[in-house]
């Protein structure tokens, strides 16, 4: 381009615009449209929802509920699909989940999601389903291509009750997809559970679907399970990790290729993915390493009940320990040692902890997220002096409660933590207001709370909308340790500075 | 020379995509894709509001989406319960920008996701008892809303519930109006019906319910500007500009205040004909009030709508109109001088939901540039016939086109800019092709208005001239040779 760009910053848009004069005295001239409250009310009730008896009426909620960190099954079930490769995932019901899907998880990853709806309407929920189906899979082998479609189900399936066994048998005799056509399903009601029920669910039912009279000489391989994990680095991490230690393995639901492609001027349906093949023959391994408990729950009992295989279920490698207890598990499982390179980065890690201590220590921490990611980041911050007080998962059970506690007790740390499992972001608003924090940890929608407590966010978790590629870095294993060290300590130190008064201002942190 | 293809050549490009459909689908599928003919021929009709073909990837969302997302969400100090099961708050939870001032959680709440999260008890048993209580907690907590509205989700019209008698029930012992709307996903084709019912259950349960003790002959209410990164302010101050009184927003940032008092407006002037056309038929019948369709977008349209509107009025607005047309002048061939070298001659293909797939065409013509391609996730027939002489001959129309359709659009047509939406947007990145998407601005705007066609500029030019897009292809060949320059 030979003519010179026009700075960007020389047009005012809604950052600056609706400052002037002009749109605020715009402003003032409005209100007298909407009736609204006066000033000094707002503000008397502000104060009043910060209080400690605003907190006892908040948790007293019954029916309500505000601000919540989790969403339903089908949105899981998509991304278990997108871990496989060729794969294309199918929602039977109403159409517009479908959009919500794909929007959902494109505003979080940067990327495309390919999905496909039956797109149920009113004739459907009278008559269910099946013509639907059929079309469905009519029509999207034809465009899509794909080797297998993963099926699951919004709420409006599930309360007509389709069948999806019986659909999808009664669209194969049809012809909709060639005789022996890959069709894994699950029946994933989103008024059970939350995502992570989802992901589990379909992930059973796709291991389930491709082992099937697969069983045959054992392979000697280790089977990884990340679960619903939305850093799409981790899945590279592991896999670097375990080809260091020289493991033959397979990561069982790998969405990494699928939520993390090149640009290179085409578009590829299908970037990758755990092929095919390689799942089906899960069922021959010597043993499965689950990395979350909540999200491959099912899934897990597949393995050790079904399978009748070793399942053992980790807390994720987040942090130093954690990590520590994976690698050596994955040895011992697969009869190997561990290399030194394996040492050495956990000694750079280790390293890099102590030169950051001094401004984490003691720092009190509120936590929200997803019950695994919760469990496995409280031992970090153990390990690093933090001082965990609040601790929400709106899709926390009684195992996560139990499990959360467990590592909190074992510090001195997280004596003074509570766990609040099923509260969702308004409790934690209260909670923070009532007994403050100095850092928030937890997905973009905690910045609203991190805007009006002034207290600094770090973003670990999903989704996170309005920071750019954190995702695509592993925050597992002792890399991944050090991305998550890096992004806590410099969250600190940039408040620090912000904060900070002219003499304290330092150069050197 | 226009860049747009010949009718033929249109032709056979449909022909070809559509080559891989089963012959059912082909057949549907051909109805809605049509070679432009601005006269509007019948054989070049497109079909549109019907149902998408399943398994085809729509973009299409919900009739749930056009009403909680669309139509009562930006309504700010009333509290909106996404009723059912978690996620249909969640994923529409702030992610449409429809900006609103206020405070957060004491009189505003747009920011929020409220949600009854049904479990599998409330989907058995049935879920009024649990609306009853939700509705008496919002109250407690929240005592400055202003009102609450009942959105439903899917289960809650299978499975049976009266959520009228409880909406009654709870606004008799709350004293604020309590509107149940009826907007279950699985209703309609598109997020069209949606608009439809959440229209109804505020002509039903709100508007004409007050009154205010001073009006002027200049009286008017802005509908359908959902105030997406500001543009329902940006718009405003151009009616304001004109002499008139703007007396509600329709919704963005709007209150229930402003919908239960528009029946006493002179004039209803509409941006999103698509998602608020209901209300103003409901008023020009109900109250006699007239209401007239505008088009904020870029320069030319701005001052022909400003025209038409002040058509309605006095000299006096007629006078104030041609000053303000005037003095915003210069701020117009800035912008042109400025962004025109830099886009003149670009093609532009577009996919956006009820409006902006025609609105938009004058503000990227006043660029120099060029829309070859463009299509409604949601429209009707009356979009369509709106459509056809704002476009040139030849010009590919695609009613809610599968994926597969605008890939395959943009792969043989090339355009220098995609506008769509964020599931679109980063398949065209992945090919190489500048994209803004045209629902949310990007995270930018306002678009609308006479700043807004500052930003709308300057973001096309972000878009299309990024030195980013020409790093995508390496000094070497696929299988690793260097190519040597």
């Amino acid at each position: 381009m030979s003519i010179t760009p026009p700075p960007a910053s020389e047009v005012k848009d809604h950052n600056e615009l609706f400052e002037a004069p002009e749109y605020q005295a715009q402003f003032e001239r409005k209100r007298e449209f909407e009736a609204g409250c006066s000033s000094d009310e707002v503000e008397r009730i502000r104060q009043w929802t910060r209080s400690a008896e605003y907190r006892e009426k908040n948790f007293a909620r019954e029916a309500l509920t505000v601000n919540p960190a989790k969403a339903c099954q089908p949105l899981g079930a998509v991304l278990a699909g997108l871990g496989f490769a060729g794969t294309l995932p199918l929602v039977h019901g109403s159409q517009g989940c479908v959009a919500y899907f794909r929007s959902h998880f494109a505003r979080h990853f940067k990327e495309p999601v390919p999905t496909v709806s039956s797109s149920m309407t009113e004739d459907a929920a009278v008559f269910g389903g099946l013509n639907n189906m059929v079309e469905a899979l009519d029509n999207a082998t034809a465009l899509y291509r794909p080797d297998m479609i993963a099926i699951s189900t919004t709420c409006m399936a599930e309360v007509i009750g389709d069948d999806l066994h019986a659909f999808i048998e009664e669209a194969r005799q049809k012809g909709s997809v060639p005789p022996g056509y890959l069709l894994p399903f699950a029946h994933t009601p989103s008024f059970v559970g939350s995502h992570l029920t989802g992901y589990d669910n379909m992930l059973r039912a796709i291991l389930e679907h491709l082992a099937k009279d697969r069983r045959g000489r054992p392979t000697g391989r280790i089977n990884l399970v990340p679960g619903f994990d939305t850093n799409v680095g981790d899945h590279r991490e592991l896999g670097r990790l375990l080809n260091l230690m020289g493991v033959d393995h397979v990561i069982l639901g790998d969405h990494s290729a699928a939520l993390d492609s090149p640009a290179d001027g085409e578009y590829q349906l299908y970037p990758g993915g755990t092929p095919l093949g390689e799942a089906a023959e899960a069922i021959n391994a010597r043993a499965t390493v689950f990395l979350q408990e909540t999200a491959t729950r099912r899934t897990s009992e597949l393995v050790r009940d079904v399978w009748g295989q070793e399942a053992v279920t980790l807390t994720p490698p987040i942090g130093v320990n954690n990590t520590d207890r994976f690698v050596a598990e994955v040895a011992r499982l697969a009869g190997v040692t561990v290399p030194r390179e394996i040492t050495l980065e956990r000694g750079r890690l280790i390293d890099a902890l102590t030169d950051s201590h001094a401004y984490l220590h003691g720092r009190r921490v509120a936590i929200a997220g997803d019950p695994d990611l919760v469990v496995g980041l409280l031992g970090f911050l153990l390990e690093l002096g933090m001082e965990p007080v609040h601790v929400v998962s709106t899709n926390g059970d009684a195992s996560f409660r139990e499990r959360a506690e467990a590592v909190l007790a074992t510090s001195p740390f997280g004596a003074g933590a509570t766990v609040w499992p099923g509260k969702d972001l308004w409790h934690l608003r209260s909670l923070v207001f009532t007994e403050p924090v100095d850092l928030l940890i937890g997905n973009s929608y905690l910045k609203y709370l991190s805007r009006e407590a002034q207290v600094p966010l770090w973003r670990v978790g999903f989704p996170i909308f309005d920071r750019h590629h954190l995702h695509r870095f592993p925050i597992l294993g002792y890399t991944g340790a050090l991305h998550l060290l890096t992004q806590l300590v410099n969250t600190v130190l940039e408040e620090l500075d912000r904060t900070a008064p002219d003499h304290s201002f330092d150069i050197v942190r | 020379m226009s860049a747009t293809p010949t009718r033929e050549q249109t032709e056979a490009m449909i022909a070809d995509v559509l080559e891989v459909y089963p012959a059912k689908a082909k057949k549907e599928r051909a109805r809605h894709l049509k070679p432009n003919d601005p006269a509007g021929s019948k054989e070049c009709a497109v079909k549109s509001n019907v149902k998408s073909r399943p398994g085809v990837m729509t973009i299409r969302g919900c009739a749930y989406a056009g009403s909680k997302g669309v139509v009562w969400g930006p309504v700010k100090d009333v509290v909106h319960i996404s009723h059912g099961p978690v996620g249909c708050g969640q994923y529409s939870w702030s992610t449409r920008r429809n900006y609103s001032r206020g405070t957060v959680g004491v009189d505003n709440f747009v920011p929020m996701q409220f949600t009854s999260d049904f479990q599998e008890r409330d989907v058995v048993f049935g879920g009024d008892k649990k609306l009853a209580k939700i509705n008496q907690e919002i109250a407690e907590l929240f005592p400055l809303a202003k009102g609450i509205s009942i959105q439903s989700e899917c289960p809650i019209g299978l499975i049976g519930d009266d959520i009228e008698a409880v909406a009654r029930q709870s606004a008799k012992e709350l004293g604020i109006p309590v509107v149940p709307v009826r907007c279950e996903g699985f209703r309609g084709v598109s997020q069209s019906l949606g608009h439809h019912i959440a229209n109804d259950s505020i002509r039903d349960w709100v508007l004409g319910t007050r009154d205010t003790t001073m009006q002027t002959p200049y009286d008017v209410a802005l509908i359908g500007d959902y105030n997406i990164g500001g543009d329902a302010w940006a718009s405003r101050k151009i009616l304001e500009d004109m002499g008139l009184r703007v007396i509600a927003q329709w919704s963005g940032d709007g209150t229930i205040n402003e919908l239960a008092t528009t029946h006493l407006a002179k004039l209803n002037v509409i941006h999103c004909y698509r998602s608020m056309n209901y209300i103003c038929r409901t008023m020009e019948e109900r109250y006699g009030i007239p209401w007239v369709e505008y088009n904020f977008f870029g320069p030319t349209k701005i001052v022909e709508s400003m025209r038409r509107i002040a058509e309605f009025f006095d000299d006096t607005i007629r006078e104030r109109t041609e000053a303000a047309i005037a003095s915003y002048q210069a701020k117009f061939d800035e912008v042109r001088e400025r962004y025109g070298k830099r886009l003149a001659g670009k093609t532009v293909m577009l996919l956006v939901g009820g409006l902006r797939p025609r609105h938009t065409i004058g503000a990227y013509e006043d660029l120099g540039m060029e829309v070859i391609g463009t299509g409604y996730e949601f429209g009707h027939g009356d979009d369509y016939t709106r459509t056809y002489p704002e476009l040139k001959e030849g010009a590919v129309l695609y009613d809610d086109p599968t994926a597969f359709e605008l890939e395959e659009f943009a792969r043989r047509l090339r355009p220098d800019l995609m506008g769509a939406g964020v599931k679109e947007k980063y398949v065209f990145h992945k090919m190489g092709m500048p994209f803004r998407q045209m629902h949310s601005w990007d995270y930018s705007g306002p678009y609308h208005g006479v700043e807004g066609f500052a930003v709308f500029a300057r973001d096309m030019d972000i878009a299309i001239n990024n030195p980013s897009w020409n790093l995508f292809q390496p000094p070497w060949t696929r299988s690793g040779e260097v190519v040597t320059p």
